[in-house]
């Protein structure tokens, strides 16, 4: 007889996600529908009911309502799971700050997906780069594999620095594309993840209060504590993906280098957008191009050392966003500018938005974009990619000129 | 003749000498909210746990890293009383946890208004916790303005004495019993045996469990410290308050005979409507009259008989048909 220690399966990201929940043993569910994540709590709900995971499985009203559900389930000790996308998340923004200031280690799959106005269902980054300071922890998977192994990874690093995960996936492009995805059998899963022993919690018959009035004098001290458990958990989660690589074969980290050996110019990137940039740079290196890929797998904690190390000896960086921070620029562009300020000899960085709302990025826009940041040495903070036109250029209805101008 | 369970008792109800609210809270003087605690925890005992949101009771319990109460107490955010509670629920049913009832205890504003969506969709499905509303009939906390729960004619800081509230009190008890949940009732904090008794009975039944707890508010009701038990007893006796419970959303029963003091005689008590003119008040007189003769109907429809008070309900003395409020 012979023990399946994985099962290869294709799976959708989302089903990928519902997979790593239940290997999880997760207790307790909130869950609200909404697109494209709709599936993960559908799958769920179907795995409480069959029996297949053994949770409390709650349909509460609003995201607000179950992370409000999941914040009181994870201050008593269960370990807690929920999913959303986009407009969720934002309604969600209160508790967000809530749970991670109570400093609980809850875990939710964000679906990456457009903010209205107008409505959009495809994939962006800035419904999940607008809670950034929230003191959630958060990842962006390149492939659906990866997102199965960072369920499992974050409850094991959440649980260790007690600050919750944010595990994202881009909307569609994962969410609902099927890929060969490896499960592992849940005694192994068991190993690496045991149940969670909540180091401080809520029980009955003892009457304690959490979440009270902080006067000036106490508030500051709290804030320390979560910045100094963010610290903290940039080693914890390079640990635990250590010990995932010896558990399971795979490993990540922080931030995730390809070709950067002798690399000129260097395309940083977010999620799945990282399997068309090494297509693209791949073809690029065959034809003699020094070009790197950096893919910034957790956006917070946000990898600062990583990514000065890995930038250095490289002359010029082309950040990719996925997402916009109005009057300002692309998020991981101001980030990393800011991480290499410090630096003695720095890159120039051009920052790029593109793939906005779901727009496609192509292997030619890739080719593109190492094409245009090599001819700007001095760097560019924001270049539109992939709009047909300059802004400037785009044609404005005769009635509407004289309003613009 | 029996008209119905609650008709019946007309005993007095145990109050325990166990205190779970410790001195050293830091309500007002005169509190109605910090007197409604310390009586349902006396009914709960210790086996409770309590989902606290924004309200005047997040400062009453004291800031960190004191504790008011003897059992074990979760902030969260205004809107989220009736979902954090649910969560609670099912947290500590994930983990295993001894046996404890979920209590969620929030004001009038995180009832009626921001926390609507969530208490109606707890009480849809059903969640098994007791929510106590104690209803100060203003967002007292941030300093008396109005909330969906300030009665018709009142003044508060955000409907001025010129302007006062033109809209009647959202009727919490009929819109949450319309969701069919096993039992909803109203009291007050100067009827404790009706509050004991209303509690106990709660704690007796599963699933989403509401009372309606009248705690007036001196700063915010503009009486004396001193008179706040007069003015919940006035809220009774005058009709303006009544007492009664539903179960399963369908069967009502009064715990008091009809209203025998004119309405006149609880507005005069409070600076909050010392505004009105004679036919404002007559206006407020007439809309508790018929809300009377509403719920004595549905009562008739419930028992076949018209409705028996508990007289401890009404004066605290147990004596059938005195309605004299005491100071």
């Amino acid at each position: 007889m012979t023990i399946a220690w994985t099962e290869s399966r294709v799976l959708t990201g989302n089903e990928a996600v519902a997979e790593g929940v239940c290997l999880a043993r997760v207790q307790t569910i909130a869950a609200y529908p909404i697109t494209p994540q709709t599936q993960i709590v559908e799958r769920l709900a179907e795995m409480v009911a069959r029996g297949e995971l053994a949770a409390r499985f709650v349909n509460v009203e609003s995201e607000h309502s179950a992370m409000a559900a999941c914040f009181a389930a994870a201050a008593v000790g269960a370990r807690t799971f929920t999913a959303t996308s986009s407009q969720g998340l934002a309604l969600m923004h209160e508790m967000l700050h809530w749970t991670a200031g109570a400093r609980l280690p809850i875990v939710m799959a964000n679906v990456n997906r457009a903010l209205a106005p107008p409505w959009s269902v495809w994939a962006d980054h800035t419904d999940a780069l607008s809670q950034r300071d929230t003191g959630w922890m958060q990842v962006y998977a390149e492939s659906n594999q990866e997102v199965l192994d960072s369920i499992l990874l974050a409850y094991a690093v959440s649980e260790r620095v007690l600050l919750p995960t944010m595990v994202n996936l881009d909307g569609f492009l994962l969410s609902h594309t099927a890929e060969p995805v490896e499960v592992y059998a849940g005694h192994r899963v068991d190993l690496f993840l045991p149940d969670f022993e909540a180091p401080y919690r809520l029980r009955p018959g003892e009457p304690r209060a959490f979440g009270g009035l902080a006067d000036p004098g106490r508030y500051l001290e709290f804030r320390l504590r979560l910045q100094q458990a963010m610290a903290r958990a940039a080693g914890v989660i390079e640990e635990e993906g250590a010990r995932f690589a010896v558990a399971f074969g795979r490993g990540y980290g922080l931030l995730h280098a390809e070709m950067m050996e002798d690399a000129e110019t260097v395309l940083m990137v977010v999620g799945s957008m990282a399997t068309t940039a090494r297509a693209a740079i791949a073809q690029l290196r065959r034809e003699g191009r020094r070009v790197g890929l950096l893919r910034v797998r957790v956006m917070r904690p946000f990898p600062f050392g990583a990514i000065r190390r890995a930038l250095r000896g490289a002359r010029r960086v082309a950040v990719l966003d996925r997402n916009l921070s109005p009057g300002h620029h692309g998020i991981l562009h101001a980030e990393v500018k800011s991480a290499l300020f410090s630096e003695p000899a720095r890159p120039s960085v051009s920052g790029y938005v593109l793939g906005l709302g779901g727009r496609d990025v192509r292997p030619e826009d890739i080719a593109g974009i190492v094409a245009d940041v090599e001819r700007r040495e001095g760097g560019e903070d924001l270049i539109w990619w992939g709009t047909g036109a300059p802004p400037s250029e785009i044609p404005v209805p005769a009635e509407r000129r004289e309003a613009l101008a | 003749m029996n008209t119905g369970w609650g008709g019946m008792n007309t005993g007095w109800s145990e109050l325990s000498r166990e205190e779970y609210l410790h001195p050293g809270h830091v309500a007002c003087q005169g509190c109605g909210a910090a007197l409604a605690m310390r009586l349902v925890l006396k009914a709960t005992g210790d086996r409770v746990m309590v989902v606290l949101p924004a309200a005047c009771w997040t400062i009453i319990d004291g800031s960190f890293p004191t504790h008011a109460l003897r059992v074990p107490l979760l902030h969260t955010a205004f809107e989220t009383a009736a979902a954090a509670a649910t969560g609670l629920r099912a947290g500590l049913d994930a983990v295993g946890a001894p046996p404890t009832t979920v209590m969620a205890w929030a004001g009038d504003g995180g009832t009626f208004d921001i926390g609507f969506q969530a208490i109606s969709s707890a009480a849809e499905r059903d969640e098994d916790m007791i929510y106590v509303c104690y209803d100060n009939e203003a967002y007292m906390n941030t300093g008396i303005q109005r909330s969906s729960a300030t009665p018709w004619g009142a003044w508060t800081a955000t409907t001025p004495a010129a302007r006062p509230q033109d809209r009647p009190k959202k009727d919490i008890v009929g819109i949450l019993a319309a969701h069919r949940i096993p039992y909803a009732a109203t009291t007050t904090v100067a009827h404790p045996d009706d509050l004991v008794r209303k509690v106990t009975r709660a704690l007796g039944v599963r699933g989403f469990r509401f009372l309606h707890l009248l705690a007036p508010c001196p700063p915010g009701w503009k009486v004396d410290s001193s008179l706040v038990i007069k003015a919940a007893r006035l809220a009774v006796a005058s009709g303006v308050f009544p007492l009664y419970e539903v179960e399963d959303g369908v069967r009502l029963t009064l715990n008091m005979s009809a209203p025998t003091v004119p309405v006149a005689e609880y507005l005069s008590l409070q600076g909050r409507f010392a505004h009105l003119t004679e036919e404002q008040a007559a206006h407020i007189q007439s809309m508790v009259d018929a809300r009377w003769v509403d719920l004595e109907d549905w009562h008739l429809r419930t028992h076949g008989g018209p409705p028996i008070g508990i007289p401890s309900a009404l004066d605290g003395h147990g004596r059938p048909g005195d309605v004299v409020p005491h100071g």
